[in-house]
């Protein structure tokens, strides 16, 4: 039983795109709409930024395309801190791909947030340079977007709301049919792949390691301490906050009760302790209130 | 052997995993009391903003710089090496700083500029350095023993039981290092040299 693994196949530099995604386990990393937001961010404790010109819940108001940062806004974010700072781009939009990787972003988040450019095709991701992260809602997107290139995931959840339900739905969903797929015997993994529809290697990796061949963060609807450690515990290995910290009462208390929580997660004493005093969380959406239209987990192919 | 492995943030798990292939209790760290208990410890690879924060808000800094003061080793890697280091190039954050070097944060620039190379080793023979986002020792002080270089520039160093590297020995397959560190550290144990002499 000497079968390599499709990871243990893959180049140097998927090595270094894995690797930066290996080291922003077990952290936060906060959306920023300015330098000034960034320091708050860095100071808090954050691992990363991920720089934007309006946050989600502002582009959920805003109505209209939402399309890649300017660039000057990047720029600026990037001169204001020494964490990575990733920034997004439009599923599909390789050109506003090749720009943030121009720009020296740390990580290109292609992303449901921002207005599909392409309704049925991803960025072919391996070409660049700059890892990706994308998003999921289920193991087959996950490991389509990894056989196109990305080199971390993030279960989507609903950006903006402040309604963490989505979020958890993703990511149960994705582990528990890891779990599925693991107890299957080798025959059923090919059928098992195209029901999935993935890519039969990253299917049969998953079923020998029980894991994703890349890091598994969690975003869309994060707002408090204990929403990041429920997806801690859920068996996320990161946390992306959106619209939670800077449309809260105290992005600075907040941001940092936050870091903690995802370092403390498994520390309800010390959850009970940072959870309090942090002024009023962002009011939010239901997302159960939410027409078709309105839901930007759809978005992806 | 009770190897704790710094737990806030970071590659921690790959450190436990590497730690684990060479017989000894890899644990993660996250209070005063596990940093306590632990005969060496690891800092691993992540931000070393965040990991520095972190370790002075649930109490660990001092407690960690004592233990390594009286003796336990450590092996700090990329970010681990910068909270090691006595001093940051440009930064006041937040430190174990027990290490007589001076390192620049990022010194070879963004994630684009990431790469792998072969460095040498001063014992002979190569090592496959996979560097991310990667610091660059500017200074060693006199104690301080060069371990492994890429060209001029030493990446991996070592000082009474302290050693640090700024690229990742945990990303690749070759447990070397982390055997060669583990086998100095089980030598420093207290009680070590005697229970030896006895067999």
């Amino acid at each position: 039983m000497n079968t390599t693994l499709w990871s243990d196949r893959q180049s140097d530099a998927w090595r270094t795109k894995v690797g930066l995604a290996e080291m922003l386990k077990g952290g936060v990393i906060m959306d920023v709409v300015s330098p000034e937001q960034a320091k708050i961010a860095q100071d808090a404790g954050a691992q990363a930024v991920m720089a934007l010109e309006r946050v989600p819940a502002d582009i959920r108001a805003h109505g209209g395309v939402a399309r890649m940062s300017d660039p000057r806004v990047i720029e600026g974010i990037q001169n204001a801190v020494t964490i990575p700072v990733m920034a997004k781009c439009r599923i599909g939009h390789f050109v506003e791909a090749q720009i943030l990787q121009s720009l020296g972003v740390d990580f290109i988040d292609e992303s449901e947030v921002l207005t599909p450019a392409d309704d049925r095709f991803h960025v072919e991701k391996r070409s660049f340079k700059v890892p990706f992260v994308c998003g999921c809602r289920d193991l087959g997107e996950a490991l389509r977007r990894i056989g196109e290139g990305a080199a971390m995931i993030r279960t989507k959840g609903e950006a903006g709301t402040g309604d963490v339900v989505e979020a958890v739905r993703h990511l149960r969903t994705v582990i528990g049919e890891m779990r599925r797929i693991s107890l299957l015997p080798k025959e059923e993994l090919m059928s098992a792949a195209r029901d999935l529809g993935a890519p039969y290697e990253l299917v049969a990796e998953v079923a020998e390691r029980r894991a994703l061949p890349v890091p598994n963060f969690s975003a869309g609807g994060v707002a408090t301490p204990a929403d990041a450690a429920l997806m801690m515990q859920l068996g996320a290995e990161a946390v992306f906050v959106g619209s939670g910290i800077f449309k809260s009462d105290n992005p600075e208390r907040r941001a940092q009760a936050i870091v903690d929580a995802v370092a403390r997660y498994n520390d309800p004493d010390t959850l009970a302790k940072l959870s309090g005093g942090l002024g009023a969380a962002m009011s939010g959406t239901s997302s159960a209130a939410l027409g078709e239209q309105e839901r930007l987990a759809g978005r992806g192919w | 052997m009770r190897v704790g492995v710094l737990a806030f943030q970071g590659d921690f798990a790959k450190h436990i995993d590497a730690v684990a292939g060479h017989g000894v209790d890899a644990v993660p760290v996250r209070t005063p009391e596990e940093a306590g208990r632990s005969d060496a410890m690891i800092i691993p690879g992540g931000e070393s903003t965040t990991i520095g924060m972190l370790c002075d808000r649930f109490g660990l800094l001092d407690v960690i710089r004592n233990r390594i003061t009286d003796g336990m080793p450590v092996f700090g890697t990329c970010a681990g090496a910068i909270l090691l280091a006595r001093d940051i190039v440009g930064s006041n954050q937040p430190r174990i700083g027990v290490l007589d070097i001076s390192i620049r944060r990022n010194a070879y620039g963004r994630q684009r500029e990431s790469f792998e190379a072969d460095i040498d080793l001063s014992s002979g023979g190569t090592f496959r350095g996979v560097f991310i986002r990667a610091p660059e020792v500017e200074r060693v002080g006199g104690e301080v023993a060069i371990l492994g270089a890429l060209g001029d520039t030493p990446v991996l160093v070592a000082c009474d039981g302290i050693w640090a590297a700024t690229f990742h020995p945990e990303l690749t397959a070759d447990g070397g290092i982390h055997a060669r560190f583990l086998e100095q550290a089980r030598q420093r144990l207290p009680g070590r040299h005697c229970s030896r002499l006895t067999e």
